[in-house]
C-alpha cells in the first residue's frame, strides 16, 4: 500500500482518527508521517496511544488456535495446554476466549467475584498505580476497539491521555 | 549461604504450639494468596534478572508491612538440597519451590518468613503468602493474610484482570487466587471405615483432599489436607466459610467415630494404641511412613485421654523432626535411608522417655 500523503513510499503508518462518531483511515510512509507529527514506533508500541494504534490495525484476531501465541512472553496456547502454565498475565488476554471456556470447567465459573484491586486505591506511588490502572485502561480500548465501539474507545483513549 | 533455624521465630511453625481450636483433630489451618508483579512475565517463563528484580522489589514491600517487617529471608537458590527439604519439612517451602530433586533451585526463589506469615518468592507464581494458625481456625489465618496482602498490594503493582481477578500462572489459581486449607487427623473415620463417605462428601461439595505435605503427597498416618478446589467465581469469605463449615462437620464425625470405637471396641483400640506407643518407646529401626502410623495411633489415645503426660505440641513436634532432613541436620552430615530409620528411633525413643520422665 502506497502513502496517502506522498504515494511514492509503503504505507508503514496505519492512523485511525476518531472525531465524533467518525472514523477516518489514514496510510502514511514513516517520513509523511513524522512530518505530520506522527509517532512511528507501531511495530513496538511503547505508550497507550501506540498501543491503540496497533490494535486498531491488527486484523480482528483468528479463532485461537493452538499456534495462536500472546505478543508479550510468545507462549503459545499449544505450550500451554503443554505445560497447564501461562506465561505471563498478558496471555489472559491472548487466549481470553479459551480460557473463558477452560475456567468455566475448572471453577464453574468465568468472572472473579472476590476482592476488587484498583490500583488507585491500593496503589498510593503513582509511577507504579498509573502503570497498574493505565493497563486496565489499555485493556478496555482494545476490547471497545475490538467491538467497534468508537465512542466508548474514543473516551477511554482520552482518559488514557489524561493519566499519562 | 548456611541455614540458620534458630533464627526463624517459632522455627516457622506457629502451628506447632497446639494451642489453637480442636488441636488435637486439626494441627493447623493455612490461607494461601497467589499473586503475580504486573510486568513481569511470570516467574517460571522469566529469565533470572526478571526474577531478580521482582525479588528486590517484594523484599523492598515486605520491608514496610506489619506482618512481615522483621521476616527472615532465606535465599532458597543458594541452599543445599538437604537445606530446601529441611524448609520443606517445615511446610515453609513447597515441593515447587524446593526442587528437591535438583542440585540448585530456580535463581530468584526465596522464602520470607516472620512471626505470623510467610512468603514464597518466585515460586509458580511471584508471590505465595501463607499464613498458618493452630488448630481449627480459617478465620484467623484469611484475617492475617487479606491483611499482609493489602499491604503488599499498596506497594506492589498486582496482575489483575477487571474479569478474571488476580492472575496466576496456572488457571486453576486465578481469581482470589485463595487456597484455604485444614490438616486434620481422621484415624476414628479411618478405623470405622466411614472415611470414604466422608472424602466423597468433601469432593461432592468443591472440597478437595491430598496428604500430609499438600499436592501430590500420599496420605499416610491419617493426615488429611482439605482444602477448597475452585477459586473463581465465589468471593473469600464465601471460599472460607464454605470450607470451615464442611471442617466443622467433618470435625464432629470424627469425634463421633472415637465415641464409637469407645463404647464398642474399647479394650482392641486401647491395646492397639498403647501398642503403638509401645513400639516408639523401645523399637531401634523405624521407617518413615511407620513412624508415622504409630504416632497417628499415640495421637488417636492422647485424644481420647487413653494415654496421659503426652502434649500435642509433643506430637507435632516428633512429626516434623523425625523426618530425613531434621535427623540429618541433628546428626551433622547427610544420612542413608538406614541410617535415618536408626537415627529417626533413636530420636523419639529419647523425646518420649523424656516426656514419660517428666509426667
Amino acid at each position: 500500500m502506497l502513502c496517502d500523503q506522498c504515494k511514492e513510499r509503503d504505507a508503514m503508518v496505519h492512523l485511525t482518527q476518531i472525531v465524533g462518531a467518525e472514523v477516518t483511515q489514514l496510510h502514511l510512509c514513516e517520513k509523511c508521517a513524522a512530518a505530520k507529527g506522527i509517532e512511528t514506533t507501531v511495530a513496538m508500541p511503547k505508550h497507550p496511544l501506540g498501543d491503540f494504534l496497533y490494535a486498531v490495525q491488527q486484523p480482528a484476531p483468528p479463532a485461537v488456535g493452538d499456534q495462536a501465541r500472546c505478543a508479550h512472553c510468545q507462549t503459545s496456547l499449544r505450550d500451554f495446554r503443554a505445560s497447564g502454565r501461562l506465561g505471563c498475565a498478558h496471555c489472559y488476554t491472548a487466549f481470553e476466549g479459551a480460557l473463558r471456556e477452560l475456567l468455566r470447567r475448572v471453577h464453574g465459573a468465568a468472572r472473579h467475584r472476590g476482592r476488587e484491586y484498583t490500583a488507585s486505591v491500593m496503589t498510593p506511588a503513582p509511577e507504579t498505580g498509573g502503570t497498574t490502572e493505565l493497563e486496565s485502561l489499555r485493556v478496555r480500548l482494545q476490547r471497545a476497539v475490538a467491538a467497534e465501539e468508537f465512542e466508548v474507545a474514543a473516551a477511554l483513549r482520552d482518559q488514557i491521555r489524561a493519566l499519562e | 549461604m548456611t541455614l540458620d533455624l534458630s533464627l526463624l521465630p517459632d522455627g516457622g511453625m506457629p502451628w506447632i504450639t497446639a494451642s489453637g481450636p480442636h488441636a488435637d483433630i486439626v494441627l493447623s489451618s493455612r490461607v494461601r494468596l497467589a499473586r503475580n508483579v504486573a510486568g513481569f512475565p511470570f516467574s517460571p517463563r522469566a529469565r533470572d534478572a526478571e526474577r531478580l528484580e521482582v525479588l528486590d522489589r517484594v523484599r523492598e514491600a515486605a520491608g514496610h508491612s506489619s506482618l512481615l517487617a522483621h521476616a527472615v529471608l532465606l535465599r532458597v537458590d543458594e541452599l543445599t538440597a538437604s537445606e530446601r527439604r529441611l524448609l520443606h519439612e517445615r511446610h515453609l517451602v513447597s515441593k515447587e519451590l524446593a526442587e528437591l530433586d535438583t542440585p540448585t533451585a530456580r535463581r530468584g526463589s526465596a522464602v520470607l518468613v516472620g512471626d505470623e506469615a510467610a512468603l514464597m518468592v518466585n515460586e509458580e507464581d511471584h508471590l505465595r503468602l501463607q499464613v498458618f494458625r493452630s488448630g481449627f481456625d480459617i478465620s484467623g489465618a484469611w484475617e492475617r493474610a487479606s491483611r499482609l496482602e493489602r499491604e503488599l498490594g499498596d506497594r506492589l503493582p498486582l496482575a489483575y484482570h477487571e474479569e478474571f481477578g488476580f492472575l496466576t500462572s496456572c488457571p486453576t489459581n486465578v481469581g482470589t487466587g485463595l487456597r484455604a486449607s485444614v490438616l486434620v487427623h481422621l484415624p476414628g473415620l479411618v478405623l470405622t471405615q466411614e472415611i470414604g463417605k466422608v472424602l466423597t462428601g468433601l469432593q461432592q461439595m468443591g472440597l478437595t483432599y491430598r496428604g500430609l505435605y499438600g499436592e501430590g503427597s500420599d496420605v499416610v498416618g491419617n493426615f488429611f489436607q482439605i482444602s477448597n478446589q475452585t477459586t473463581l467465581g465465589r468471593t473469600e469469605d464465601e471460599l472460607c466459610d464454605h470450607l470451615a463449615r464442611v471442617v466443622a462437620h467433618v470435625i464432629s464425625r470424627e469425634s463421633e467415630a472415637r465415641r464409637v470405637l469407645s463404647r464398642d471396641a474399647g479394650y482392641i483400640i486401647e491395646d492397639k494404641l498403647w501398642r503403638a506407643y509401645g513400639t516408639l518407646r523401645h523399637a531401634r529401626n523405624l521407617g518413615a511412613d511407620e513412624a508415622m502410623n504409630l504416632l497417628s495411633g499415640v495421637r488417636l489415645a492422647v485424644g481420647m485421654y487413653l494415654i496421659g503426660g503426652l502434649s500435642v505440641y509433643t506430637l507435632n513436634k516428633l512429626l516434623v523432626f523425625s523426618q530425613l532432613a531434621h535427623l540429618s541436620l541433628a546428626e551433622g552430615r547427610p544420612l542413608t535411608e538406614i541410617e535415618a530409620n536408626l537415627a529417626r528411633a533413636r530420636y523419639v525413643r529419647g523425646v518420649l522417655a523424656e516426656e514419660a520422665g517428666g509426667a
